[in-house]
């Protein structure tokens, strides 16, 4: 679960990090007297949405006066914006933060993430502050520093000597202030099962002082029952409303931009499914995973997001049953059909646990536009042809 | 011969009298495997499905002498499950609990690693020597014994790949479903060389699929170490970048983990790599002919 930079920053001030101070405004009135509560002459606006690169899609800008804190928040507010991890869709800005300026000096970069091969939780940094991090790997790959931090013993004094060494960072008052934000990060990111913390850029002051600019903050799903209040941060609107319909029912969904839909037993086979659409020359509409537990309802479900679709011409049912028994499926697509219009020509493959019940319970039913496909690659090219209009 | 389990392994299951965990231990019970007991703390003393229950793993080893378990406990329990087996001597431990935070396993996973304990999964099917024995979720059905060893990220892509090498003529020797969380236990090169070293497989079917760099390590191990065919395929060439694919590590980050990098080292290493699942049997049966 991914939350905004402002809640991030909220995350911060609880643990010491510094950020700047700053509030958060649903309207341009609210923008303007946020600029007035934190003072000075000079405010940044910022979008708030789960994306980066804000700033070059035209989301954050500098305000000299409270005429133009009104000026840019009521441009900002209600726009699309498109980042490079947006997708061309963009997403709708509901909220602005208005946060007071600060005295840039250096750019750093902090973050901390799981590394999956050394199996614990590293410390990245890089002098390159503001600079898209993947682009430095790529570029100039020695500049990023990483230091492993075993959750076993915690961080030590050699983990903060090993990063503003390897900073360059020489001034002692400095080192002790830099590796004082890099533990509280550590605590940050260990005690609440963050999945990822990024700054970018973490500023130095003239005056010498580290302040987290921006702060991206991501949780591991598996772990949020134990922090509720973690989960109360959630934006529902920054979810895609299918991907979370489809999530109530134990569903995983992910809408792509082809016309295949997909409903697939298991997520290796729901992408490898895809992958054979792909292979025989169509286009997935989506990911579709009915998971273990699949029966009537869900199946029933699952067309149902499916085909809200306008694009999607076939649907391609794949499913090797272990767990979820092939009957099962197939009283879900006839239960489907009676509760859904089902449009489309739709291709079956059931394979597994109990499938010869399943063909003859379908072969029963006598459902118009229903295919059986033999096997996956079967399956698949009917699918294909369905979709061209060639079945 | 096979790998990590055969007809003669003792296996206890935690998480014993829950519903999944008595669901499935009844499947494994009926598929041959040597179910000697489980453990749910509290329920020590009683029988479930003709077994002797025990209230810890160390008392469930004494009393049995297995070597393996099956943990089928609630997600928030995970860690503590594993850690008390590898505490209890455990030399295996078949996780398949889905849904266990990624902090809990990096914990556990370095216990059981400290106390010389295997791991498999979590949220995973598990593994199954054809014909001898099932620790996990599998339908056991489709697995024919024969000379193909299986190790998959997915279940369901364990299946498809299995049917499709029985449909062929050939059989598995031992099929490992390994997981697609973030944080695993057994991975592709211990197997790997598990398969190199069992005289009963002649050929190995890797399924990967996108997130993390496993089948890149996979490859160089390949290259420089097995002499065994191996055909691969990778899950998610069509897969969106920064989406969750349903498995909490499949997922492409930036630029990172992609299908198409793991394709290209694997056929560097002189893997035979198929660009969709339903290839997978007409591979092996080139690469054994």
């Amino acid at each position: 679960m991914n939350i905004h930079e402002y809640q991030a920053k909220q995350c911060f001030a609880k643990y010491g990090v510094p950020t700047p101070r700053g509030i958060i405004a649903n309207t341009p009135d609210q923008a303007v007297a946020n600029a007035g509560q934190l003072g000075g002459n000079i405010w940044v606006v910022k979008a708030q949405i789960h994306a980066g690169g804000r700033g070059l899609g035209g989301g954050v800008k500098l305000a000299k006066s409270k005429e133009e804190v009104r000026e840019f928040a009521t441009e900002i507010l209600g726009m699309t914006l498109v980042t490079h991890q947006t997708g061309p869709e963009g997403k709708l800005v509901h909220k602005v933060y208005i946060e007071e300026g600060a005295d840039i000096k250096d750019e750093l970069y902090l973050s901390v993430v799981l590394d999956r091969a050394a199996e614990m939780p590293i410390i990245m940094a890089s002098t390159e502050g503001g600079m898209d991090i993947e682009t430095v790997a790529e570029n100039t790959p020695e500049k990023i520093i990483k230091i492993a931090v075993d959750p076993a013993y915690g961080f030590q004094g050699y983990h903060g000597r090993e990063l503003v060494f390897g900073l360059g960072i020489s001034d002692k008052n400095e080192q002790r202030k830099l590796i004082d934000f890099a533990s509280k990060l550590y605590n940050l990111y260990m005690e609440n099962d963050a999945e990822m913390i990024e700054i970018n850029p973490l500023i130095k002051t003239t005056s010498g002082d580290f302040i987290a600019l921006d702060g991206k903050v991501g949780f591991d799903d598996s772990a949020l029952g134990r922090h509720p209040e973690i989960e109360d941060m959630r934006d529902i609107s920054e979810e895609d409303p299918d991907e979370r319909e489809a999530s109530q029912y134990g569903l995983s969904y992910i809408a792509l931009d082809g016309e295949i839909g997909c409903m697939v037993n298991g997520a290796g086979l729901a992408m490898g499914t895809m992958d054979t659409i792909n292979y025989m020359g169509g286009t997935p509409a989506n990911f579709l995973d009915v998971g273990g537990s699949a029966n009537a309802e869900t199946v029933a479900k699952g067309f149902e997001i499916i085909l809200k679709n306008p694009n999607v011409k076939a649907i391609f049912v794949n499913i090797f049953g272990g767990i979820v028994r092939c009957d099962r499926i197939a009283n879900g697509i006839i239960e489907a059909t009676k509760l859904t219009d089902v449009h489309v020509p739709v291709i079956v493959r059931l394979d597994g646990t109990n499938a010869p019940e399943a063909a003859e319970i379908l072969k029963n039913a006598k459902i118009e536009n229903l295919i059986v496909g033999t096997d996956l690659g079967d399956g698949a090219a009917k699918a294909v042809a369905a979709a061209k209009g060639e079945l | 011969m096979s790998i990590l389990v055969n007809k003669d392994t003792k296996v206890i299951v935690q998480g014993f009298t829950g519903g999944e965990g008595t669901f499935h231990a009844e499947q494994c019970l009926a598929y041959g495997t040597k179910i000697v007991g489980g453990v749910t703390p509290g329920k020590g003393g009683q029988t479930h499905l003709d077994k002797p229950v025990f209230n810890t793993v160390r008392e469930a080893v004494k009393a049995t002498g297995a070597t393996v378990s099956m943990v089928f406990v609630p997600p928030a329990f995970v860690a503590d499950a594993v850690m008390e087996a590898a505490a209890a001597g455990i030399e295996l431990a078949v996780i398949i609990t889905e849904g266990a935070p990624v902090r809990d396993m990096q914990a556990a996973k370095a216990c059981a690693v400290k106390n010389g304990m295997m791991t498999i999964g979590p949220n995973c099917p598990g593994v199954i020597t054809a014909d001898e024995c099932k620790i996990g979720i599998m339908p056991g059905m489709i697995f024919k014994k024969g000379n193909v060893g299986l190790i998959s990220k997915s279940g369901t892509l364990t299946y498809e790949g299995a049917n499709q090498v029985c449909n062929e003529g050939y059989g598995i020797s031992t099929a490992v479903g390994i997981g697609g969380d973030p944080i695993i236990g057994l991975s592709y090169i211990q197997l790997l060389q598990m398969f190199e070293e069992d005289p009963e497989t002649e050929a190995i079917v890797m399924i990967g699929e996108i997130g993390g760099d496993l089948e890149i390590q996979a490859a160089t191990y390949i290259k420089a170490n097995i002499t065994k065919p191996v055909v691969a395929f990778i899950a998610g060439q069509t897969a969106p970048p920064g989406k969750r694919m349903g498995h909490a590590g499949a997922i492409i980050s930036g630029s990172a983990g992609t299908a198409k990098e793991k394709m290209d080292a694997l056929s560097a290493a002189g893997v035979e790599v198929v660009v969709s699942p339903a290839e997978i049997g007409k591979a092996v049966s080139k690469v054994l002919s």
